[in-house]
């Protein structure tokens, strides 16, 4: 761990940040990681359903590096894959400003600069929003918000909603301008440990405006309900 | 003539060392310690920590007041250590607090002598001040036996050692509330309670509340930061459950020492009443009572005086209910004194926020603005000096306490004292009490001016709430300090009388305010709003006398510990205002304590949960001699 701790301030200092040194034998901002994912399968209309979401950070209170990787894989062919590499820092009590790139690899490799924040709104929702804009200039938003409802001391139900938006038509992903998908899920944890923890998402999606009209036009589904069962893990 | 000086400077040595050893502080018997790793089985499961003297806790290290105290402490663990008394009077370099006074750690294999007079007498403890250490198992307690006679002379004399232990490692337990600060509150309020409380309030009132704390994105069930503790007394569990001989009719002083790392505790004998005389170390006049909760790192030395021949049980049973550490009084026979019943555990409430005060007048708007000046651009300045606007703050954060809850009374309604509120330079007007209105004290209780000094949050959260306290119930205690049975009398601070009238009667020549401040969603706690490592010292001219003024904006109770110093409590005495090592500070309260800066040196000043302390929440207290003049009279 210290080993770690030394390699990551290195590392974190070659990317060209500023982390302070401990001048004092109590190093009150010292760097910790963290890795973390869920991955969970599900019965589709065409086949299984893999969908992973996960996140490994480094840092200390007052900054953070982050690596986000997200996709899903429909049968053997893994349809949407991206990851983020992302810095963040508290801007707020509640808020990070996070910001960096993205960079997606299915369905092809497109790059972004990606900015926004991240953090806890009031009646404890946690949301995050994210402004895209990738190398051809096309600009999109991300919307994403959860809660969490203490059934037990160990088991939880916690909605959560995810919403994109694109500010132009993208043809090659067939995406039109306007509010272009909408998540909305129910995800029934049972915390075995604090850190390992199955899951059932009851998850509902829907293309809207343009994007559905596409969509409706190619003859693909434009709504879809999966019942996904999955674990989470960090460590 | 050469042999002639020598022998001149040789006899002169020897007459001086004769003479001081006349004069000076025997030398009694010299102490060893040392610092192990060590494999331990105490919740049934092999694990490795860390002791004194292979030990955990270590040895009862006994002093004699106005001896020289000559401690050899030896590091046999693989990493450096440091062990610091906590509560003494000595020089900064005998501390024991790594890079203060130029006192470094030990390293692995090296012996450190600490040598030291003994200016006084009582209970105290002796811990690591390295990384965790003393969550793994470096402490211990360290009692001094006064020069002459006990003011209250006892037929036994126990040392209760209370601490939390656990198997997990102090390094993952920081990782893990850095990562999920509620990562281990198994209390959390859920759909059961919700249903529960609609049911004793009313729906529309439990709404109110659960929006409430929504709305500040607080939560009322955090107690204590980590659970999962077995919780000791001198190092043996409940189950080992320690003896304490005494024959019916006795004296038996116990000594009460909280050596944990994050963990209050409610204390009682039941069928017993305990008088308290000493407060951290320092005598005080007796205080009979039913219970006290003991902060971490107080001290509390109880005489009682059991007659029947039985046994009783002595009981302190964790703040946030998780458990509990218990010993018997044995009268010689079988063990038959039962456990009492865990009571429920509490929830916290509005006034825990420093929010059930709701004068009616706003607060002026550069109070804020400072606050958060301070917070951001890391202006200490700020802070040292005291302004009208901190004033009128605690001034309305001391007017709320009319409304708590009973064993709370650590800030029953003080009389203030005018002429020792010490203005100092930055003082606009005097403390005017025709600002305060206590008619409004009632309603009105989360205005939006009073949100400004509410915990974590600045200045982004309005109320627009009513009040939303729901009512204590048996059931369901409400506020950090209840639960305690109606009828019990809880030791308060304001009940502490020192024993002895107090030297320094002047009136303090200026104030700091120190709002103890933090963000429990990210685990960060911090005084005024910086970290340790992001601040500078706090700087004392020797000989002055200050008042300190906690205000706590968080939700977590505070144990402020200074080092080298006692600090008076403020709680109304005139001359027999008690002197502690550690002033705890309950959420949303504020708390004043009076300092007479005559030992110079650097000294620790922090909070004494140590996973607050090991993330920032700390400062450096500087007592410097300013000029080659008289100390300041």
């Amino acid at each position: 761990m210290s080993f770690f701790s030394n390699r990551m301030r290195t590392v974190l200092c070659c990317v060209g940040l500023f982390l302070p040194s401990p001048v004092f034998a109590m190093d009150d901002d010292q760097v910790f990681y963290f890795i973390g994912a869920e991955i969970d399968a599900a019965d589709a209309d065409e086949g299984t359903l893999v969908t992973w979401d996960g996140n490994a950070w480094a840092g200390g209170d007052r900054q953070k590096i982050w690596l986000e990787f997200e996709g899903e894989a429909l049968g053997d062919e893994v349809e949407d894959a991206e990851i983020q590499l992302l810095y963040s820092r508290p801007i707020a009590d509640f808020w990070d400003f996070r910001a960096g790139l993205r960079q997606d690899l299915e369905p092809d490799t497109t790059t972004y600069a990606a900015f926004g924040i991240e953090g806890l709104a009031p009646y404890r929702f946690e949301t995050e929003a994210k402004l895209f804009i990738s190398e051809d200039g096309d600009v999109s938003f991300r919307f994403e918000q959860d809660y969490t409802i203490q059934l037990t001391q160990t088991f939880v139900a916690i909605p959560h909603l995810e919403m994109n938006a694109y500010a132009q038509d993208v043809e090659s992903r067939g995406i039109g301008a306007g509010f272009s998908d909408l998540e909305f899920g129910l995800q029934f944890r049972y915390e075995i440990t604090r850190k390992f923890a199955p899951y059932l998402d009851l998850v509902y999606e829907r293309d809207l405006g343009e994007t559905a009209s596409i969509a409706d036009n190619l003859g693909d589904d434009t709504e879809e309900f999966t019942a996904r069962f999955g674990v989470r893990a960090w460590f | 003539m050469f042999p002639i000086h020598m022998f001149h400077v040789a006899a002169l040595s020897a007459a001086i060392a004769i003479l001081s050893l006349a004069s000076g502080p025997l030398s009694a018997q010299e102490h060893f310690l040392t610092v192990d790793d060590i494999t331990v089985d105490i919740t049934g499961k092999t694990t490795k920590a860390m002791g004194v003297n292979g030990g955990i806790p270590g040895p009862i290290l006994r002093l004699q007041e106005g001896e020289e105290a000559v401690i050899h402490v030896t590091n046999n663990a693989a990493k450096k250590t440091s062990i610091h008394w906590h509560g003494l009077l000595l020089p900064g370099e005998m501390d024991g607090v790594p890079d203060f006074n130029g006192y470094r750690e030990i390293e692995p294999g090296d012996t450190f002598t600490y040598r030291f007079d003994v200016r006084q007498s009582g209970t105290y403890w002796y811990h690591s001040h390295s990384g965790l250490q003393e969550q793994a198992g470096v402490y211990g307690a360290l009692i001094i036996d006064p020069k002459g006679a006990e003011p209250t002379q006892a037929d036994q004399d126990y040392v209760v050692m209370l601490s939390d232990f656990t198997d997990e490692k102090p390094e993952s337990i920081l990782r893990n509330l850095k990562i999920d600060p509620a990562y281990y509150n198994y209390a959390k309020r859920t759909v059961a309670d919700f249903f529960k409380d609609a049911e004793a309030h009313g729906l529309s009132a439990t709404m109110q509340d659960r929006a409430a704390w929504g709305q500040m994105r607080m939560d009322p069930t955090d107690l204590a930061d980590v659970t999962g503790y077995t919780f000791l007394i001198n190092g043996q569990t409940a189950e080992q459950n320690p003896q304490f001989k005494f024959n019916p009719g006795d004296k038996v002083r116990l000594r009460f020492i909280n050596g944990s790392a994050m963990t209050f505790f409610d204390v009682r004998i039941p069928g017993l009443k305990m008088t308290v005389v000493e407060a951290d170390g320092r005598d005080v006049q007796p205080v009979p009572v039913d219970e006290f909760r003991i902060a971490v790192a107080e001290t509390y030395d109880v005489i009682v005086e059991p007659q029947e021949d039985r046994d009783y049980t002595i009981y302190a049973g964790s703040i946030d209910r998780t458990g509990y550490a218990r010993a018997t009084l044995n009268n010689g026979g079988p063990v038959t004194a039962t456990i009492p019943e865990a009571r429920p555990r509490a929830v916290l409430n509005m006034a825990d926020m420093g929010m059930d005060m709701a004068m009616g007048d706003a607060m002026p708007d550069d109070s804020h603005h400072e606050h958060k000046g301070e917070h951001e651009h890391g202006d200490h300045k700020g802070h040292e000096e005291h302004t009208a606007a901190d004033h009128e703050r605690h001034m309305k954060q001391m007017g709320e306490t009319g409304t708590y809850d009973k064993g709370d009374s650590h800030i029953d309604h003080e009389p203030m004292d005018h002429e020792s509120m010490g203005h100092g330079a930055g003082t606009k007007d005097p403390m005017d009490y025709s600002r305060i209105d206590h008619s409004q004290m009632q309603h009105d209780m989360m205005s939006g001016s009073a949100m400004d000094h509410a915990p974590m949050g600045h200045g982004d959260m309005t109320m627009d709430h009513g009040h939303a306290d729901l009512p204590s119930t048996p059931e369901q205690p409400r506020g950090w300090g209840s639960g305690f049975p109606k009828d019990a009398k809880v030791l308060s601070y304001a009940d502490l009388k020192s024993l002895e009238p107090n030297d320094d009667l002047r009136a303090p020549q200026r104030e700091i305010v120190v709002n103890l401040t933090g963000n429990m969603e990210r685990y960060l706690w911090t005084l005024n709003g910086l970290k340790y490592s992001e601040a500078e010292p706090i700087q004392l001219r020797y000989g002055e006398r200050v008042k300190m003024t906690f205000v706590n904006d968080t939700m977590m109770s505070h144990p402020m510990h200074l080092h080298g110093m006692f600090v008076e409590l403020d709680n109304g005495q005139t001359i027999h205002k008690p002197e502690k090592h550690v002033v705890n500070v309950p959420p949303g309260q504020s708390y004043s304590v009076l300092i007479t800066a005559d030992e110079v040196g650097e000294w620790a000043f922090h909070c004494h949960l140590l996973y607050h302390m090991a993330s920032g929440m700390m400062r450096k207290v500087v007592v410097a001699q300013m000029s080659a003049e008289a100390p300041a009279q």
